[in-house]
This record gives structure tokens, C-alpha cells and sequence, in this order.
């Protein structure tokens, strides 16, 4: 559903969250991803996972429920739910590659048309690097999604058509879910589900990759 | 053979040689065993490789070995952090070495060792910066990079309770990386809150088998609160 203004991230996050299909195992990646839990419905029954060994992961912790032993892949105290579940860092990098989880959620600084992921590096030269569970999650789940701001500060779009950044995984992205619109990633190019805030000629004329449209 | 108890973290490290590959427990804070890396710097072992998911954290633990300059070599997935200021200073200097791996290609790495598995094929970082130069593969039509086997020394890790036959049982997240590492380490040296009695434990529950634990050493968590000493199976 097209919208007139652009999507706040909270939206961004609600869309997404709509978008998972009851009864999924999910990651939730670190920053605005993790948004996306506050719009989930219980009614949806998902199950997220933490990379760091535990599926049914609650809200995060406050108060008396703080225990340094019960915390996120940001190492933020969280809560389990009921039915929750604790495995070793095998078993959970396992079931993440071993594609059991049906959706991952990662911010990127960019992607390119053919659904290849930049988020773990800048790339500069004098940059320490990390990368964390970034590669692992990229290619593991059945399908990765990505939360991101369309443009740089300078009015750059980060959907291109080939990675500026080094790369975290290829051809691992199937949705791309921005403030300006949400675009579909597949075999036959990148459509756009829905503009927020922005013509389709706008984004054709910012976005340097060909974007086709899905009929309603 | 029933593991050793040994009554202090000191004793339980005692002739760590220079040059050692030591693998760490804990992701962050938790998991890590603190007391058993207080007691590797009281020491003195130094041109040690880390295993250990992260850099250190602040003025404490694996940050003041790093600090101290006693690790030449640290393999791990992320060591910059907010609070990772010891470890930056050593790489930005050139004092110590860092191999960088993917997290669950570094947990594979780890449990391939101690299961006899010399290498294998991963999909995790095809195609990226920490692939180069390795043998790649396509089975099925799915691309493949060749990653070893991470083996150790010495593994310090931390449980929640041990019995007297060296079965150990954790604690939530703070699980993560104890189970294999206890797995690939010549030597793995639990320390745990409490050592109980043979036959405490559900042997249902027990998550690493005391056949892979060498040394315990019983440490106090004054830090966790009773309410939460609950055993997590």
C-alpha cells in the first residue's frame, strides 16, 4: 500500500513484522531490526532466535528481571518466554546455516540488485574489523530481509547495482524494506511493492537499478 | 579418570606454557570465566593465542591480558567494541595479531576439532574478504569455502554445576561456546559455582559429559543473585 509520506521507522518495522508469516523462527539482527519485535502479535506464535543460543527470546529485561546470564547478540539483558530453549554456539550458528530459521532481518549499508549484502565493513583502511554473526545470518535463514534508510546522508541511493562495501553474502537478500519504498529481490530483477513518500519516476530517476512494479 | 579439583583458579592454571593456545568461554561477560582469566595473568604465560568470541571488555578479564601484552594472537568474530579500548590500542600498534572468522564458522571450527573433523565446507563467508585465499567448492550448486579445525591447548570455561565426574550443566546464554570448547582443548578447565556429589545431577540434563572436563575448581558467584542460581539443564 502506497503512502504519501515516507514511513518512520517504527512503520518500517510494522510492515516487516506484518509480513512474517505465523508460526516463524525469526533473527532479528542488531539496531533497527530489533524494532521489529515491539510489532509482533502474539497471535503470530514467532519464535525468535538469539545467535548467542536460545529460541523464545522475550522483550528486553528491566529492574529485578536484569541476570548477566540472559542476554541478546547485543549483549543487552533480555527475558525468555515460556517455552523457551538454550543450545550451544554450534547448535545455534547450525540451525541458522542448516536454514531452519524461516526469516532473518538485517540492516545493510548497501544492497545490489542481485540481492548481494554489504553490512559488516566500511571498508576503510583504518577501520578495526568486526564481523560477528553478520556472515552466517546473510546466507543461513530461508529468507533475509533487509531494514535500511534508501539514501546516504548525501542523497545516495544504497540499492545499487554492484557493492561499493566489501561484501557480507551473495545473493542472500530477497526483500528491501526503506522509508521511500519496499522493494521485492528475485531471479527476474528488483520490482517495487509499494512508494511511500516518493513517485515511482522519483525513484527510478534516484535508484540506479531497473525497477519493475507489481500489479496490484 | 575422574577430573582434578583443585581449590583455587591459580592452582587450576598453574604451568601454562608460554605460547599456548588457550580458547576462553563467554560471549560479552557472559559465560566468561573471569577467575581463571584473573589467575592466567597473576601467572605470568605470555605469547598466548585466544580463542574467545570477542576482544576483552573494559579494565577486566581477557582485556587485561591483552593489555599486559601477553597475547600475541587473539582469533575471534568481533573485537571492537564500545569498551574494547585495550584490545584497539594493541592491534593499532601492531602488537598483536588478529584472525578474524565468522562467529558460527569459528563455534563449526571449534567443535569440528574435538569431534576428529580436520576441515569442512561452509557456505558462511563465500564470496567476502575473510574467504580469500582458501579452497572453495560447489556441491549441489551451492558454493563452499574450506575452513580447519580450531584446536587448543587449554580451554578455560565456565558452568554452573559440576558433579565429582566432571559433568557440567550451564546457565542460559551463558552456555554458548562452553560445551565445544570443553570439547577441543587438551586440557579444559571448568570453574563452576558449586561441585556436588556423584549422582546430584540428572544425567537427562547433563550438557557437557564429564569425559571432556580435566580440571574444576569451585568460584563463588556472590555477583549472581540466589534467586537465580537456578539450574538451567
Amino acid at each position: 500500500m502506497n503512502s504519501a509520506a515516507p514511513l518512520t521507522k517504527h512503520q518500517i518495522a510494522a510492515l516487516v513484522a506484518a509480513d512474517i508469516e505465523a508460526g516463524s523462527f525469526v533473527n532479528l539482527g542488531i539496531g533497527q531490526p530489533t524494532l521489529v519485535a515491539d510489532h509482533l502479535t502474539p497471535e503470530q506464535d514467532v519464535t525468535l532466535h538469539t545467535e548467542n543460543g536460545m529460541l523464545g527470546m522475550g522483550p528486553a529485561a528491566h529492574g529485578d528481571e536484569v541476570d548477566p546470564d540472559l542476554i541478546n547478540a547485543g549483549k543487552i539483558p533480555v527475558t525468555e518466554l515460556p517455552g523457551a530453549a538454550y543450545f550451544h554456539h554450534a547448535d545455534s550458528f547450525g540451525m541458522m546455516r542448516g536454514g531452519h530459521l524461516d526469516v532473518c532481518v538485517l540492516g545493510a549499508f548497501q544492497v545490489s540488485a542481485a540481492g548481494d549484502l554489504a553490512n559488516w565493513s566500511t571498508g576503510a583502511p583504518d577501520a578495526i574489523p568486526a564481523v560477528g554473526g553478520a556472515m552466517d545470518l546473510a546466507i543461513g535463514a530461508k529468507q533475509t530481509w533487509v531494514m535500511m534508510s534508501l539514501f546516504t546522508k548525501d542523497g545516495a541511493s544504497k540499492l545499487v547495482e554492484t557493492l561499493a562495501y566489501p561484501v557480507t553474502g551473495l545473493g542472500c537478500v530477497t526483500r528491501v524494506y526503506t522509508e521511500s519504498a519496499v522493494f521485492l529481490l528475485g531471479p527476474g530483477g528488483v520490482s517495487v511493492r509499494s512508494t511511500h513518500g516518493i513517485t515511482l519516476e522519483e525513484l527510478r530517476a534516484r535508484v540506479p537499478v531497473a525497477l519493475a512494479t507489481i500489479e496490484a | 579418570m575422574a577430573p582434578r579439583i583443585v581449590s583455587s583458579p591459580a592452582e587450576a592454571v598453574a604451568g601454562l606454557a608460554d605460547g599456548s593456545t588457550v580458547m576462553i568461554g563467554g560471549f560479552g561477560n557472559a559465560g566468561q570465566p573471569m577467575e581463571l582469566i584473573d589467575a592466567l595473568l597473576q601467572g605470568g604465560a605470555s605469547g598466548l593465542t585466544v580463542v574467545n568470541n570477542n576482544a576483552g571488555q573494559a579494565d577486566e578479564g581477557l582485556a587485561l591480558l591483552i593489555k599486559e601484552r601477553r597475547v600475541a594472537k587473539i582469533v575471534c568474530s568481533f573485537p571492537r567494541q564500545s569498551d574494547s579500548w585495550h584490545f584497539d590500542a594493541a592491534y593499532r600498534a601492531g602488537e598483536i595479531e588478529l584472525e578474524l572468522v565468522p562467529q558460527g564458522n569459528l563455534a563449526e571450527r571449534i567443535r569440528a576439532a574435538g569431534a576428529g573433523i580436520g576441515a569442512f565446507f561452509t557456505p558462511t563467508g563465500y564470496g567476502t574478504q575473510l574467504a580469500q585465499g582458501k579452497e572453495t567448492r560447489t556441491i549441489d550448486g551451492v558454493n563452499y569455502v574450506l575452513e580447519h579445525a580450531l584446536k587448543a591447548d587449554v580451554a578455560l570455561i565456565k558452568a554452573l554445576h559440576a558433579d565429582e565426574k566432571g559433568n557440567l550443566v550451564y546457565r542460559k546464554t551463558a552456555r554458548n561456546f562452553g560445551p565445544i570448547m570443553a570439547t577441543a582443548a587438551a586440557r579444559t578447565i571448568a570453574q563452576v559455582q558449586e561441585i556436588l556429589p556423584v549422582g546430584s545431577l540428572d544425567p537427562e540434563h547433563v550438557v557437557t559429559p564429564g569425559i571432556f572436563v580435566d580440571t574444576l575448581v569451585r568460584v563463588d558467584a556472590a555477583a549472581t543473585p540466589v534467586s537465580q542460581q537456578k539450574e538451567s539443564a
